[in-house]
């Protein structure tokens, strides 16, 4: 898409893995984990089921704790300072699978609730970063709507616009389509094309590969808890090295 | 919604159970009535409601009313205090630390696990011995300006027995509140993990994420029980007549043994019960739906 193959060795280190292991209980489910992400990457995570590929995204912003290794997120180590995991938490957006908006407010209210409570923003500032974020991802009409009251597809959107109210440095996004009927799917890819357009950091975990091959310059394939391959789209969909990822591919392009 | 209402139709099972239910209340009424030989006498009952007072030229409330006025404030200042506790208790029950959660638990399952009745005696007596002094209440009310008396008299009654009342209202809201604990646990505890995982990725503190996302979701959830609890404590107020808080059970008393008419008395008594607590779900009824139609 856009020519930064040349300035890519320049760009800032945002989010590094070095030697991460992580279990749940005896599971040993990020084994060895090393992984750099630069300023404006536009990473996709993926694999089959169980490959750790959520886990390893939700490392970044703490939602689960790794064991070992070190994580560094703008500049921040993640570990046991609860200040630096609060910085890493205002700085990352996170959309997940089931959107996770918050039902007893409005889908103003969602996006208001981050940069009023902490970025200490007021509210008439707010409301209007609300309305230019979610016209951004075309829903302003609903804007005093109460979540339920949505499509899942118009609810992932809202949930895309809260995280980019707090105007993140980087954005997460683990299966964002996995929970949508198949018609709502390309509302929600055709946002996320675009914020990636606008230059944003992203770490995407999706099945959908043709999202992949457009928007990714980095495909990280992952089995049973490592990352197996890693590699430019065109290389990664064409001439995959790894056997697992060959069938991998094989199997999610068949159809 | 829907704007025609189901018609009122008695079928053949409505008829008996109706005939059934006037048959059993006639036949007591006549044992009352022949066995203990009682004789029925409303008259001059309902003065102990009201009474015409001739110095002041106009009715004023006499010691059923009066008893009334007190079990309502007490109800009142006792749900107020019981939330509170119950909030603060609930919350920490769910804290991560250990000790507020061991210092919670211990509240409730004391208070659970001892009859009502011995918790407010042992309790009345802390109370009374060190909980009034360090507030000095009686300090307070002494050095009172009128006007603040006044106003003291409309929230917590008679002057001379407002530490008596509060002693009830302390009682009362510590009973109650380990139960309020315990909905409030549910409540906290009901509210989905994904949305403690959003409000940390929105970067809200755990305090924010209590405050604006936890909490106003659990007390949707709680709306039910809770108003059954504040229920049950408006009913358990005449647990506090014990401790001689002069709410209506206590006066009820008096007035039934000073006046011997003891089935006419605790009648008019327990329709004032069901008057204050029937209205009181009526209320929490319309107040849940209101809140269902806001939440979607």
């Amino acid at each position: 898409m856009s020519p930064r193959k040349g300035s890519q060795g320049r760009a800032k280190v945002v989010v590094e893995f070095e030697g991460v292991n992580k279990w749940f209980g005896d599971f040993h489910v990020l084994k060895d984990i090393n992984l750099r992400v630069r300023e404006r990457d536009r990473v996709v995570i993926c694999g089959p089921s169980g490959s750790g590929k959520s886990t390893l995204i939700r490392c970044i912003n703490r939602l689960e704790e790794h064991q070992e290794g070190r994580i560094v997120v703008d500049g921040h180590e993640i570990g046991n300072d609860p200040k630096s995991v609060a910085a890493v938490r205002r700085e990352v957006g996170m959309v997940f699978q089931q959107f996770n908006l918050f039902p007893h407010l409005t889908v103003l209210e969602n996006c208001m609730l981050g940069p009023t409570k902490v970025r200490g923003l007021s509210k008439a500032e707010a409301r209007d970063r609300a309305m230019q974020y979610l016209a951004r991802v075309r829903i302003p009409e609903q804007a005093d709507k109460y979540p339920g009251q949505l499509s899942g597809g118009q609810q992932q959107r809202v949930a895309i616009a809260r995280s980019l109210c707090m105007q993140p440095r980087i954005m997460l996004f683990d299966e964002p389509t996995s929970a949508l009927d198949p018609e709502m799917i390309k509302e929600v890819l055709d946002v996320m094309a675009d914020l990636a357009q606008s230059g944003m950091t992203m770490l995407v975990v999706t099945h959908e590969m043709g999202f992949a091959r457009t928007v990714a310059d980095e495909m990280v394939f992952m089995d049973e808890g490592s990352i197996v391959e890693s590699a430019p789209p065109e290389r990664f969909f064409t001439n995959p090295e790894n056997d697992r990822s060959k069938l991998f591919l094989s199997q999610i392009l068949s159809h | 919604m829907a704007s025609h209402r189901k018609r009122l139709r008695l079928n053949w099972i409505d008829c008996t159970v109706f005939a059934v239910l006037i048959a059993a209340t006639a036949y007591v009424g006549y044992r009352v009535g022949s066995v203990l030989e009682y004789r029925w006498d409303w008259s001059g009952i309902w003065d102990y409601l009201y009474r015409w007072d001739e110095d002041q030229q106009r009715w004023v409330a006499n010691l059923l009313m009066q008893g009334l006025y007190t079990t309502l404030r007490l109800a009142v200042w006792g749900i107020a205090l019981a939330a509170i506790v119950g909030v603060v208790f609930g919350i920490m029950r769910t804290w991560r630390r250990l000790f507020p959660r061991m210092l919670s638990r211990a509240y409730v399952e004391l208070v659970r696990n001892i009859p009502p009745l011995v918790f407010v005696f042992i309790f009345y007596f802390f109370i009374s011995s060190q909980v009034m002094p360090l507030l000095g209440v009686e300090e307070y009310i002494r050095d009172a300006s009128p006007g603040t008396l006044a106003w003291l008299e409309v929230l917590f009654g008679p002057p001379n027995l407002i530490p008596n009342v509060i002693s009830g209202v302390l009682c009362l809201a510590m009973l109650e509140g380990a139960y309020v604990t315990e909905i409030v646990r549910a409540g906290i505890q009901s509210v989905p993990k994904t949305q403690v995982e959003a409000g940390f990725s929105v970067g809200l503190s755990r305090w924010q994420l209590m405050q604006h996302v936890i909490l106003p979701q659990a007390v949707q959830r709680v709306v039910p029980p809770l108003a059954g609890q504040f229920i049950t404590l408006v009913k358990d107020s005449s647990i506090v007549s014990l401790i001689s808080v002069q709410e209506l059970t206590y006066l009820a008393v008096e007035t039934a043994v000073s006046t011997s008419r003891i089935f006419e008395v605790w009648i008019i008594v327990a329709a004032l019960y069901f008057g204050v607590c029937f209205s009181c779900a009526v209320l929490f009824n319309r107040l849940e739906k209101r809140m269902a139609v806001r939440g979607q």
